[in-house]
């Protein structure tokens, strides 16, 4: 903890305004340049080849055709592509070998002096598979579920206290339900892309990450250079939400092209294939169990998914991992099954874990209220735990009550008559609902350098990215009041490798990560400047800092942010069309920076929540081995006329235990809830509870139809 | 701004002379003679040849209207269109909303409500939202425009008229709600319409 923070009382320049953002022209210009929008003299366009077997071996390769195709100048394959070293990330192991462990795979890559043209070559392009039996589908049953040891964050995979099946047994109330999370993916509206560049044995690529520092030091070890010989450029980056918080392949296959041919090397991957190559949220099947007395108390709570990998590397999305801290609970069991299939390889989608798994235990939570006929915000004040469950740690600040409350009271949740199917407006029936959100407060050490200039402005310099956060504004915000300067005087340079390394921005911890480093630079800067005496020299005063002391001293507090989401939603019993009516969120999450961008990053998450509840979601083709749902015609998410009324607010935390910001991440929980209060909200409005989202027509109607004929 | 004519390379090396045919594009007033590959589309030409990276390419399928231009007045996305089949044409990009440094008002309301975050679809909300004003004071009806309507009145721009015009241009950040105020404010603005594509439809 900085033993100096931000001066109480009203500052000139408060954290929490709503400045715009820095970059904002730039962007309805249209000249913010993206990683695809930079063109080196020479420049050579390439086009990936994707597998079209589930699972083999490559025989040959007949690039022939394509070679002899005007303007191509090479076609990359296991047989000739530089050799990389090992990867930690074994899904960046590209064009080395002749395995192929799931459809979509790239097994080559062409390249040409056109786009058209390395378009073209790619597909003239014949290869050849030894093919073997594959399985992608997950159930609950699958024989190849293990126990994972570790899930995803580092969470042990299993964890018990108490005696759940004894008090699950003995409990007078219980909940026993299976709910289902499809494939999900992030589809950002850039693709993932990159333009390389080798010169004089140094490595330059543009990419479109969420952090240049990981993409850099990746690179450095995969093409074995010294991480100063590698500059990776993320300076806007078209969203990402996960899927490029570590080097995808379009980095490493542009690299390798570039140096192929020693040319520079443009590569943007195919909307249609990034579900294959730069993850997806991996499906869950969720079993929770919820035993409580007749108050309502739980008394045992179980919450175990099965879920998939790939055959490539191992990844547990870690949904079980919120029910260990929500609610009372002390008998508990928290279980997360795995099973390697011949998928593509998952990774983390806004909020992993949190977001399938919060919709899960919210779902079942809902269920309760239902069966104990108790309003299911009474429900959850019921329930709330003094310490946090799973480590008896106090927590550092938990507002989920006043967020359930001042959420009702905004929303005007009460009163409610909480009998479904009554509420009618001609064919529609309409309901509400009600879920919690949380999202845990992580923090990564990264390093920040303030420069006082002797025109008396200040430069910042921090590896942080804007992947459409407003990290920029935010940060400019955070040295300002460190430095108690106007923001104006401030300058920010972020995107670039070359910059003070960083924490790339992924688990709602970019922004503290970042603003902390920055905020000790200041502080040291301020220092320094206190102790001067004079005209600066012309060079400036410079401070460095970096934050890895801080950022490894264990928290002795739960450190969580809360929210409470709230939503109605209409169904429509003549097409089984769900929408939403509106939605409404309140979050506790420490001091808000900036009030105007987090707004939009609330309301951004909710938005794409609102996705999962109704209509995102892909399967896998057992047949062919591939996602079915694979572009933005049939993978549906939230357009503009499906977000009819949306509203995020937040209480005014205090919380003393968190960084000098006093600040939370905020890019993650609005999804974390969402699709519960709306699938809360559909059985409220209709009195069937579906338990497979998205809440699709296709098995809306067919419940509807057999409730009113009396079946359902 | 004068016409000029930019390098003429517009296709990439050395396809056979039967791919290729020279056209005249009209960008933000500035005419391109250029020789295409046939495949080229008008978004690549854009981004690839004229140095326009302001249509972005997010699906190159139609899919997501990050690419929306305007082409003589009316949206389009440029990644389904053939450049080779718009010659003459009279195209408006992101680039060329803006009078110098006097921001469109969509840009102004985009700026002042905040109606993007990652800014990678925010070109093609923009040409949209041009588009969409344009076609509202023409009286162009939209799936929510009440039959009884007078077709040969400007129709009002509500917010479930916005929202359900606004729907081919997808935003993954989420931010519909600020693009709905920003399109409804540029379209009560004096001025809001004023440069948008409808009077170029008349040349």
């Amino acid at each position: 903890m900085s033993p100096d923070p931000f001066p109480l009382g009203p500052p000139p320049y408060p954290l929490g305004a709503p400045l715009a953002r820095r970059e904002g022209r730039e962007k309805v210009t249209g000249t913010a340049r993206y990683a695809a929008e930079h063109t080196p003299p020479g420049c050579a366009y390439a086009w990936p080849v994707a597998a079209t077997v589930a699972r083999g071996r490559i025989t040959a390769v007949d690039a022939a055709g394509a070679l002899a195709l005007p303007g191509v100048c090479a076609v990359l394959t296991h047989e000739n592509a530089p050799r990389l070293a090992v990867a930690d990330d074994p899904t960046l192991s590209l064009l080395q070998d002749d395995r192929v462990p799931h459809r979509g795979w790239y097994v080559a890559l062409a390249v040409a002096d056109s786009l058209e043209t390395a378009r073209a070559a790619a597909e003239a392009v014949r290869v050849s598979y030894a093919t073997e039996e594959h399985d992608v589908l997950l159930t609950a049953g699958h024989p190849g579920l293990y126990e994972a040891e570790i899930a995803n964050g580092g969470y042990p995979g299993t964890r018990e206290r108490g005696d759940f099946e004894g008090e699950f047994a003995a409990a007078p109330v219980t909940v026993d339900a299976t709910y289902i999370v499809p494939p999900l993916h992030n589809h950002p509206m850039e693709p993932h892309a990159s333009t390389a560049h080798w010169s004089d044995g140094r490595l330059t690529v543009h990419d479109s990450s969420q952090g240049a520092t990981k993409v850099c030091e990746d690179l450095a070890a995969l093409f074995s250079l010294d991480t100063s010989r590698v500059t990776v450029v993320s300076e806007h980056v078209g969203g990402g939400f996960g899927s490029k918080g570590t080097p995808r392949p379009q980095v490493v296959l542009a690299a390798m092209a570039a140096r192929h041919t020693g040319r520079p090397v443009k590569l943007s991957l195919p909307r249609r294939e990034m579900a294959a190559v730069v993850g997806h949220r991996a499906p869950t099947v969720q079993r929770v169990r919820l035993g409580a007395g007749d108050d309502g108390v739980l008394t045992a709570l179980a919450h175990e998914i099965a879920t998939h990998t790939s055959t490539v590397k191992e990844f547990v999305e870690q949904a079980a991992v919120p029910a260990r801290m929500m609610y009372t609970s002390p008998n508990s069991r928290t279980v997360h099954r795995v099973v390697p299939l011949d998928v593509p390889t998952p990774s983390w989608m806004r909020a992993p874990g949190e977001a399938p798994g919060m919709y899960a235990l919210e779902s079942a939570v809902d269920e309760l209220a239902v069966l104990l006929d108790v309003d299911p915000v009474e429900l959850r004040l019921r329930n709330e735990p003094d310490t946090e469950p799973d480590s008896d740690r106090a927590f550092s600040s938990r507002h989920l009550i006043g967020c359930l409350r001042e959420g009702a009271k905004r929303f005007g949740w009460l009163p409610r008559d909480p009998r479904p199917g009554v509420r009618r407006e001609g064919d529609l029936l309409l309901g509400t609902g009600v879920a919690a959100a949380t999202y845990p407060v992580y923090v990564a050490p990264s390093s920040a350098e303030a420069q006082a200039a002797a025109d008396g402005s200040y430069r910042v310099r921090v590896n942080a990215t804007d992947i459409g956060t407003g990290a920029r504004t935010v940060l400019a915000q955070i040295a300002a009041a460190a430095l108690t300067v106007p923001e104006e005087r401030v300058h920010i340079e972020i995107g670039n490798s070359d910059l003070p390394p960083a924490m790339l921005a992924g688990g709602s911890m970019g922004t503290a990560s970042w603003g902390w480093a920055v905020h000790k630079a200041c502080m040291a800067l301020r220092a320094q400047l206190r102790h001067h005496d004079g005209p600066l020299p012309a060079g400036g005063l410079t401070a460095v800092a970096d934050t890895r002391q801080e950022a490894a001293e264990r928290s002795p507090y739960a450190r969580h942010a809360f929210g409470a989401t709230f939503a109605e939603v209409q169904a429509d019993t003549v097409s089984g069309e769900v929408r939403l009516r509106r939605l409404l969120g309140v979050y506790a999450a420490g001091r808000i920076l900036n009030s105007r961008t987090a707004r939009s990053q609330f309301i951004g998450g909710m938005t794409m929540g609102l996705g999962m509840a109704l209509m995102e979601g892909s399967r896998l083709d057992p047949a062919f081995g591939d996602f079915a749902e694979c572009d933005l015609a049939s993978y549906h998410v939230p357009v503009c006329a499906d977000v009819p009324q949306i509203e995020a607010h937040w209480l005014d935390e205090e919380d003393p235990h968190l960084n000098p910001m006093g600040s939370k991440g905020i890019g993650e929980i609005g999804i974390v809830g969402t699709a519960a209060a709306v699938a809360n909200a559909f059985r409220h409005a209709t009195g069937i509870r579906l338990r497979d989202l998205p809440l699709s027509a296709d098995k809306v109607l067919p419940r509807l139809r057999a409730r009113q004929e009396g079946t359902g | 701004m004068e016409p000029t004519s930019p390098p003429a390379d517009g296709g990439g090396a050395a396809p056979a002379a039967e791919s290729r045919s020279e056209l005249v594009l009209h960008v933000n007033d500035v005419a391109y003679t250029v020789t295409v590959d046939h495949r080229t589309t008008v978004l690549d030409l854009l981004r690839e040849h004229f140095g326009l990276t302001g249509a972005k390419k997010g699906c190159d399928h139609g899919q997501c209207g990050a690419c929306t231009v305007l082409v003589d007045g009316r949206r389009a996305n440029s990644c389904l269109l053939l450049a080779v089949a718009q010659d003459g044409r009279r195209l408006t990009t992101v680039e060329g909303l803006a009078e110098g440094e006097r921001l469109h008002p969509l840009q102004e309301a985009f700026l002042d409500r905040d109606a993007f975050q990652c800014g990678y679809c925010t070109p093609g909300q923009l040409c949209s939202a041009a588009g969409v004003l344009a076609e509202a004071a023409d009286g162009f009806p939209s799936h929510v425009t009440p039959a009884t309507a007078d077709p040969t009145a400007p129709v009002a721009l509500t917010a479930d008229e916005i929202r359900e015009r606004m729907s081919g241009n997808l935003c993954r950040c989420g931010a519909y709600p600020r693009i709905v105020e920003a399109v409804a404010d540029a379209g009560a603005r004096p001025g809001g319409t004023a440069r948008s594509a409808g009077q170029e439809v008349a040349r």
